[in-house]
């Protein structure tokens, strides 16, 4: 079901989101509202649904309760309704970048096929102007001069930045991140984050899920905190990280570094 | 001791050529078309309708758990009783062979795409591509890597079986073997022929296919 609201300045809109996997109920009346350029950190233990989330707002889990918008387009869910026809997902999910926490390139094709892979196929792009948007994107992410090489040849923050360049390749309203920088080397972990940083003053919609509690703190305009498929606590990135209000939230940001050395 | 005469052989050379022609020919015929309902089968496994998963599963079951012999028979003198079509010999024994090589190449196929790590479909989902061509661009390019040896394999064991055809008197190089036999009485002779012949073809093959392996584990 896609319909037009016309929006003021928010551009995710997520409205009594509910999901459960058999009798595993994993989001529970979620209610996220996200403002056009705004990035957002969420944040919660393991398992606490936060992956969940994320991959509801562009259909690679598909809710059982709710409504989601995300700038022009709306789904509603409810546990009756069928499922939204492939196509209709696919283009809702055109509209929105996902980043994985292992990066999920495509190891048959190289990096610059794989940034072309989305214009070219969903958009029908002629190829000449996808090869020059990848080429311009890669030029962004610090990667012109692997255009050519197979995945297996970068390391992962290369890797973790091509899967980055792809994504932004569709041009999309939104990019969400789950755990980016999760399965990198400590010392990888920066240059992904310089190009999320990049993103977000560049004026992207960002929504990240992180355990770089520094990152979320310096980056994020708010920050929710998840539990058992709750939104806990939820506001300022500063004000949440330094000064939480729910013992919840404290007891798990007591687990990380918030703060760089500054 | 026997004396061995192969001399007399040399005037049914062109029968032997005839015969090995026509097995090489079957062969091919079987691969494509059973490729194809392989192809058809092992996706179907994978849907998400539960009709089309109950269909394939049927069809994969019945052709690996009978005896290829029985199928042979069952299509050419049992089915046109029940249809009251009858199947000339060489239709029934292609359309056989095809389905029971289906049914083999639709488990290689099936496995093959779910050996594929899921992360791989969900970034061309979260691409905006729709299922299909996930399949067709993400998926199968890489399954087919780890899906060309055992089909390869199957490939092999197929060129084998066309030799039950001569039971329907499909004109393949055992039927062949067959009727030369009668002519000269050398049994002899002529079988260990044709096993030389089977075995000079086959043995390039699975060299092929060794080969074929070792390249595709280095390739993108
Ligand atoms: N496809 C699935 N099928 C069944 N259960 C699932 C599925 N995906 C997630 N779950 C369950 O949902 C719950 C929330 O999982 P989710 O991955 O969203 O948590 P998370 O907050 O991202 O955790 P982590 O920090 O470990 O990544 C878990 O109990 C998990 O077992
Ligand atoms: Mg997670």
């Amino acid at each position: 079901m896609t319909g037009t609201i016309t929006p003021d300045n928010t551009k995710i809109e997520i409205t009594n989101l509910k999901k459960q996997f058999g009798s595993n109920v994993v989001l529970r009346d979620i209610n996220v509202k996200v403002d056009a350029g705004s990035v957002v950190a969420l944040i919660g233990p393991s398992g606490s649904g936060k992956s969940t989330l994320l991959r509801c707002m562009n259909l690679l889990v598909i809710p059982n309760g709710g409504r989601i918008r995300i700038g022009h387009d709306t789904f509603v869910f409810d546990d009756g309704s069928k499922m939204p026809k492939a196509k209709a997902q696919a283009h809702f999910r055109s509209n929105t970048g996902m980043v994985f926490q292992h990066f999920n390139l495509f190891p048959h094709k190289t990096v610059l096929q794989n940034v072309m892979e989305g214009p070219l196929v969903v958009k029908r792009t002629p190829k000449a102007k996808a090869e020059q948007l990848a080429r311009t994107l890669l030029g962004k992410v610090g990667l012109d001069d692997k255009a050519d090489s197979y995945p297996d040849r970068l390391s992962g923050g290369q890797k973790q930045r091509v899967a980055i360049a792809r994504a932004l390749a569709m041009e999309p309203e939104v990019m969400l991140f789950d755990e980016a920088t999760s399965a990198l080397d400590p010392e990888l972990v920066a240059e992904v984050l310089g190009v999320m940083r990049d993103l977000a003053s560049e004026g992207m919609t960002m929504i990240i899920v992180t355990h770089e509690m520094a990152f979320a703190r310096e980056v994020a305009d708010k920050v929710i905190f998840l539990r058992d498929g709750v939104i806990v606590e939820e506001g300022p990135a500063r004000d949440v990280i330094d000064t939480p209000k729910e013992e919840a939230t404290r007891a798990f940001l007591s687990h990380f570094h918030t703060r760089n050395n500054d | 001791m026997y004396n061995w005469d192969f001399d007399i052989l040399w005037g049914y050379r062109w029968l032997f050529l005839n015969g090995t022609l026509m097995t090489i020919a079957i062969t091919a015929a079987v691969i494509v078309l059973g490729l194809l309902l392989g192809l058809f089968a092992g996706l179907m496994q994978l849907s998400r309708n539960p009709v089309l998963r109950w269909i394939s599963w049927a069809y994969i079951e019945i052709f690996r758990c009978t005896p290829l012999l029985v199928q042979l028979l069952w299509f050419y003198y049992a089915l046109p009783v029940l249809t009251g079509v009858e199947l000339s010999a060489m239709t029934a024994a292609v359309m056989t062979l095809s389905l029971y090589g289906g049914s083999f190449y639709a488990e290689v196929i099936r496995g093959g795409v779910i050996a594929v790590d899921p992360g791989q479909s969900e970034a061309g989902l979260a691409l905006g591509m729709t299922p299909a061509k996930v399949m067709k661009r993400i998926v199968l390019p890489q399954a087919i890597k780890q899906m060309i040896p055992p089909l390869m394999n199957q490939s092999i064991i197929q060129f084998k079986n066309t030799s039950l055809v001569s039971v329907l008197a499909v004109p393949d190089l055992l039927y062949q073997g067959q009727v030369i036999t009668m002519d000269t009485f050398r049994p002899l002779e002529v079988y260990t022929v044709i096993a030389v012949i089977y075995f000079v073809v086959l043995v390039p093959l699975t060299a092929i296919v060794k080969r074929s392996e070792k390249t595709l584990q280095r390739s993108h």
